[in-house]
C-alpha cells in the first residue's frame, strides 16, 4: 500500500522489508518511541491496533516485537522490532499511553524478559509471584528448583500492591520509583481466585465505594502452566496437545491456527477434505463457546434456568465431538497436515439435525432471557465501549464487533474453507453490554449458516496430508491469526530449523478482554462487574498460558 | 365441616379434667412448642424438596431421585448431614452476636409462623392486633441478617447484609400497606376475624380492585421480603459468594436455610389469609351443590393448598427471573410500589365508604 511506504519513508533509521502485505521495521531502542508516536498518531493510517506484544531472547541481544494493524485495514501488518544488547539492565520505552492493550503486554514482557519499559507506572510481574527469582524465557534461564521452591506462604500483599516503574523526569534522567495501587482507608474486596462469578481462577482485587466499583485491578498468574516456556522443549505435534489447553472453550480453534501455522511453514499442502472438516468443527465449537458464555452471563445475573438450558443444547455439540474425535471438550482433532481421523458416518447426519434445532432454541432463548424487563434493565445503558476504545485495548472479536468494529479474522484473511462459505459479519454499534449478549446469539445463527452451506459439500479424498515423521520447521518467523471464539487468536512461531521452536507466542484475545473489564467496570455497581465480566466472556487458562 | 376446633378443645378439657389449671396450661404450652417446631421442620423439608423438583422440571432435569421414590428422603437425609457437621470455628468473628444471628433469624420466623391460623382453633394466639403482630415479629429476621453479616468480618458478608437491610426495610413498606388496605376492608387486625369474615367472598373479590392490585403488591415485596429471587441480592451467590451467611456451617447454616424456606411459605400463608380466605372453602353463590362438595374438603387441606400456589408462583418467579441490581430494586420499591400502594390504600378507604 502506497500510504504505508509513505509513512515508512519518514523513518530514515529503520530497515524495511515487505513480504505481501507484511511490513517489518527494525528500529534501534532509542527511536522506538518515535516510530510508535509517528505509527500511532499520523492522520493518514493510523496504526491504532496492537495485536501482540512479543518478548524475543535472541542469544545476545533481547528483543520486544510489536504487531501492529490499521483498523481500516486490518490485512495489513507491520511488525515492528526492536532490541537491546544490555542483558543485564534491559530498558525500553514503553508505548501503554498510545495503546491500551500495551499496558499488560509489556507487564507480560516484563515477567518472563526481565526487560523494564521506562515511563509505564506499573512494573509488577503479571504471572508469576513477585519474588520469583529470574526470568523463565530468558535462554539462559536457570530452571533449578533449589532457586524457585514451591512457596508454603502466601504472596506478600505488599508486593502485590506495591508498583514499581522506572520513569524519565524532565531531564532525560531514568529514575526508579514506587506507588501504591490502593490507598490505605480503601475498601478492597477480593473477587477470586475462589469465586463463583471470575470463570476460573482469575483474581480480580476491587476498591469499592458502597456499591460502585472505583478501580478494578486484575491479577493472573494463578493457573500458569508456562505453555510457552514447555514448548521450547516440545517437538511441534506434541504443542498441539497444549493449544487444546489454553482457551479450552474453543480449543479446537487454538489447534487449528497452531497447525495452520506451522503448515505455512512447511509449506504443506493441505487437502480440501481437511479444510473443509476443521472448519465445521471451529463452527461447532464456537456455538458450543457461545452457549457456554451466554449461560454464564445469564448465570452471572443470576438466571441460573438459562444456564442449564445454554449447557443442554452444548452437550448436543459434545456428543457430535465425542463421536468423531473421541475426545468432548479436549478434541484433539487437527493435527499438522490435516484432522486426526476421518469423521465419523453419522456425523454429517447428526450435524444436519442439529442445525434445525438450535436455530429453535434460540428462539426459545430470546425468549426466556432477551426480552426478560428483568435481564434488559440490567443489560440496557450499562458497559459502554467505544469503537475507538475498543480498538485501543485490543478488544477483538465478539466484543469488538458489538462496538462497531469490523474485526473478524474469517473475513480479514479467510483461512481454511471459509473463502467458500457465505456468511455476516455481525456489527452493531452501540457497545453497551446488550449489544455483546446479543451479538453472540447473532454469531451463533451465522455460525450455523456456515455449517449448512459446508456439511453437504466436505470433497472426497484424504483427510490428512502426509508429513515427515519428524517435523522441522524451516529457519524463519511465522504467523497465523484466526478467529477463535473470544477474538483474534494469533500464533507467532520463531524458528531456527529444529523440530523444536525456538519461540512460540500465543496471542491470548481474554487477557484484553480482562483489561477492557478493567477499564469499563468503575463507576458500575458490584453486580455490574460480574456482569460486565460474562458479557466479555473470558476463560481464564486462555490469559495464563 | 370439620374444624380442628374439636381437637383441640377435646384436648383442653381432657387435661382440665385431671389437672389443676397451671398444670393443663403448663402441658398446653409444651405440646403446642413441639407441634410447632415439628411442623416448622417437616414444612420446611417438604419445601426444600418440592423446590428441588420443580426447579428441576424448570430446567429440564429430574432433581433427587435415589433416596426414596422420587426423592422424597432428599432432603431427610440432607438434614441429618447438616446435623452432623461441625460447626467451624472462625477467628476473628465476634462470637456471640455470630452464634445469636442464626437463632435471631429463625426465632422470627417461627414466632411469625405461630401466629397463622391454619384452621378455625388451629392458631396458637390469637391476637386482637395479629396483623400488626406479624409486621412487628417478621421484622426482626432483618436485625438477625444484619447481626450475621457484622459479625463474621467477612467483606462479602457485610455488603450482603447491608444489602439486606435496604431491601427488607424498603420492601416491609409496601408489604405493610397492602396489609393495611385488607385490614381497612376487614375492620379488624385479629387474623381469626378477617378469615370468618371471608366465609362467602375471599377478599380479593370482596374488596374488587384495590384488593386485586394490593394481591400483586404484596406477593412482589412479600417475594422480596424472602431474599428469593429475583430479590436474592443479599445473597447473590455469583457476585457475594452467599452473602450473609458465608461464613457459617454447620446446623447455623441449617437455621437460616430453614428460615428461608419457612419465610416463603409464610408469605404464602398471609396471602392465604388475607387475601384467598385462609381456610375457608371456595364459595360460590348459586352453585350449591358445587358448595356443598367443597365444604367436605377439611379446612387444612384449603389452607395447604392456597398456600403451596402461592409458593409455586414464587418458585416459578425465582426459576425464571434474573436479579435484579440494588438500584433498581429500590427503585421498584420506592418509585412504584410504595406510592402505587399508597393510592390503592386511597381507593380501598373510596371502595369500603361507597360500596
Amino acid at each position: 500500500m502506497q500510504v504505508i511506504k509513505d509513512l515508512l519513508a519518514q523513518l530514515p533509521f529503520a530497515t524495511i522489508e515487505q513480504k505481501e502485505k507484511e511490513y517489518t521495521v527494525t528500529v534501534p531502542k532509542e527511536k522506538l518511541r518515535e516510530t510508535a508516536t509517528l505509527l500511532y498518531n499520523n492522520t493518514q493510517l493510523p496504526f491504532d491496533y496492537l495485536a501482540d506484544i512479543v518478548g524475543m531472547d535472541y542469544g545476545d541481544e533481547l528483543g520486544v516485537i510489536y504487531f501492529l494493524s490499521p483498523s481500516r485495514y486490518p490485512s495489513y501488518v507491520l511488525i515492528l522490532k526492536t532490541s537491546t544488547a544490555d542483558r543485564e539492565h534491559p530498558q525500553i520505552d514503553s508505548v501503554h499511553d498510545l495503546w491500551n492493550s500495551a499496558g499488560l503486554y509489556e507487564r507480560e514482557v516484563y515477567d518472563f524478559l526481565g526487560i523494564v519499559f521506562c515511563g509505564h507506572p506499573d512494573m509488577r510481574r503479571l504471572f508469576l509471584r513477585q519474588d520469583w527469582k529470574g526470568y523463565p524465557l530468558r535462554k539462559d534461564y536457570d530452571a533449578n528448583p533449589e532457586l524457585n521452591p514451591v512457596p508454603l506462604s502466601n504472596e506478600d500483599l505488599d508486593d502485590m500492591e506495591n508498583m514499581p516503574a522506572t520513569v524519565i523526569d524532565i531531564n532525560g534522567e531514568r529514575i526508579k520509583n514506587h506507588t501504591k495501587l490502593f490507598e490505605e482507608e480503601e475498601y478492597v474486596v477480593n473477587f477470586g481466585p475462589q469465586h463463583p462469578a471470575t470463570h476460573g481462577v482469575l483474581h480480580l482485587r476491587v476498591s469499592l465505594d458502597g456499591e460502585t466499583i472505583k478501580k478494578v485491578d486484575p491479577n493472573f498468574g494463578y493457573i500458569h502452566r508456562g505453555i510457552e516456556k514447555m514448548s521450547e522443549a516440545y517437538t511441534y505435534p506434541q504443542i498441539l496437545h497444549l493449544t487444546d489447553r489454553l482457551d479450552y472453550l474453543s480449543g479446537t480453534i487454538n489447534r487449528h491456527a497452531t497447525c495452520l501455522c506451522v503448515e505455512k511453514g512447511l509449506e504443506l499442502e493441505v487437502p480440501e477434505r481437511a479444510h473443509y472438516i476443521r472448519t465445521i468443527i471451529d463452527e461447532l465449537t464456537r456455538i458450543a463457546s457461545h452457549l457456554l458464555g451466554w449461560g454464564c452471563m445469564a448465570m452471572d445475573m443470576g438466571s441460573i434456568t438459562a444456564f442449564v438450558y445454554g449447557m443442554r443444547d452444548r452437550e448436543k455439540i459434545m456428543d457430535i465431538f465425542e463421536e468423531t474425535c473421541g475426545g468432548r471438550l479436549m478434541a484433539n482433532y487437527s493435527v499438522i497436515g490435516g484432522v486426526m481421523q476421518d469423521i465419523h458416518p453419522n456425523f454429517q447426519q447428526r450435524v444436519k439435525d442439529f442445525i434445525p434445532y438450535m436455530r429453535k432454541m434460540l428462539k426459545e432463548y430470546h425468549l426466556l432471557f432477551t426480552g426478560n424487563p428483568i435481564a434488559r434493565g440490567r443489560m440496557d445503558n450499562i458497559g459502554y465501549l467505544s469503537q475507538a476504545h475498543a480498538i485501543s485495548l485490543g478488544a477483538t472479536g465478539p466484543t469488538g464487533r458489538a462496538s462497531g468494529w469490523s474485526n473478524d479474522v474469517r473475513k480479514i484473511e479467510p483461512y481454511a474453507a471459509y473463502r467458500h462459505a457465505d456468511f455476516k459479519e455481525m456489527l452493531r454499534t452501540d457497545g453497551l453490554t446488550f449489544d455483546r449478549y446479543i451479538i453472540r446469539l447473532d454469531e451463533i445463527e451465522e455460525s450455523l449458516k456456515i455449517i449448512e452451506q459446508l456439511i453437504d459439500n466436505i470433497p472426497g479424498g484424504a483427510y490428512a496430508a502426509k508429513t515427515k515423521a519428524i517435523i522441522k520447521l524451516p529457519e524463519g518467523e511465522y504467523r497465523q491469526r484466526v478467529e477463535a471464539a473470544r477474538g483474534e487468536f494469533d500464533v507467532y512461531i520463531n524458528s531456527r530449523g529444529d523440530k523444536y521452536p525456538y519461540r512460540i507466542k500465543f496471542r491470548s484475545p481474554c487477557m484484553t478482554l480482562v483489561n477492557t473489564l478493567a477499564h469499563i467496570a468503575p463507576g458500575t455497581k458490584v453486580a455490574d462487574l460480574i456482569m460486565l465480566g460474562g458479557s466479555l466472556d473470558y476463560v481464564v487458562p486462555c490469559i495464563d498460558r | 365441616m370439620f374444624h380442628f376446633e374439636v381437637v383441640t378443645q377435646w384436648i383442653d378439657e381432657f387435661l382440665r379434667t385431671y389437672l389443676t389449671d397451671v398444670w393443663a396450661l403448663l402441658i398446653e404450652y409444651v405440646l403446642i412448642g413441639v407441634v410447632i417446631l415439628g411442623v416448622y421442620a417437616v414444612l420446611a423439608l417438604v419445601l426444600i424438596w418440592l423446590e428441588r423438583k420443580i426447579c428441576a422440571f424448570f430446567q429440564c432435569r429430574l432433581g433427587p431421585t435415589r433416596v426414596g421414590p422420587l426423592g422424597l428422603l432428599q432432603s431427610v437425609a440432607d438434614m441429618v448431614k447438616i446435623l452432623l457437621k461441625e460447626l467451624i470455628k472462625i477467628d476473628r468473628v465476634d462470637p456471640f452476636l455470630f452464634r445469636l444471628a442464626a437463632f435471631m433469624v429463625i426465632i422470627a420466623s417461627i414466632c411469625t409462623f405461630g401466629a397463622i391460623p391454619f384452621d378455625k382453633g388451629l392458631l396458637v394466639i390469637d391476637f386482637n392486633i395479629g396483623v400488626f403482630y406479624l409486621l412487628a415479629v417478621s421484622s426482626l429476621g432483618v436485625v438477625g441478617i444484619l447481626m450475621a453479616g457484622w459479625a463474621s468480618n467477612n467483606k462479602y458478608t457485610m455488603i450482603g447484609a447491608m444489602r439486606s437491610g435496604a431491601q427488607l426495610i424498603s420492601y416491609e413498606l409496601s408489604c405493610g400497606l397492602a396489609m393495611m388496605t385488607i385490614v381497612m376492608l376487614s375492620g379488624s387486625l385479629q387474623l381469626s376475624e378477617i378469615v370468618e369474615q371471608q366465609a362467602y367472598a375471599w377478599n380479593l373479590w370482596r374488596g374488587g380492585i384495590p384488593a386485586i392490585i394490593a394481591f400483586v403488591i404484596y406477593l412482589i415485596a412479600g417475594h422480596a421480603e424472602t431474599n428469593r429471587g429475583p430479590f436474592d441480592l443479599p445473597e447473590a451467590e455469583s457476585e457475594l459468594t452467599a452473602g450473609y451467611h458465608t461464613e457459617y456451617s454447620g446446623i447455623q447454616f441449617g437455621f437460616f436455610y430453614l428460615a428461608e424456606y419457612l419465610n416463603m411459605f409464610i408469605i404464602a400463608a398471609i396471602a392465604t389469609t388475607l387475601f384467598l380466605g385462609g381456610w375457608q372453602p371456595l364459595y360460590i353463590p348459586g352453585w350449591d351443590a358445587f358448595n356443598s362438595t367443597m365444604a367436605f374438603i377439611p379446612p387444612v387441606m384449603w389452607f395447604f393448598a392456597k398456600a403451596f400456589a402461592c409458593v409455586l408462583l414464587s418458585l416459578w418467579v425465582r426459576w425464571t427471573m434474573p436479579r435484579l441490581r440494588i438500584d433498581q430494586l429500590l427503585n421498584l420499591e420506592w418509585k412504584i410500589l410504595m406510592p402505587l400502594a399508597l393510592i390503592n390504600i386511597l381507593l380501598m378507604a373510596l371502595w369500603v365508604i361507597y360500596l
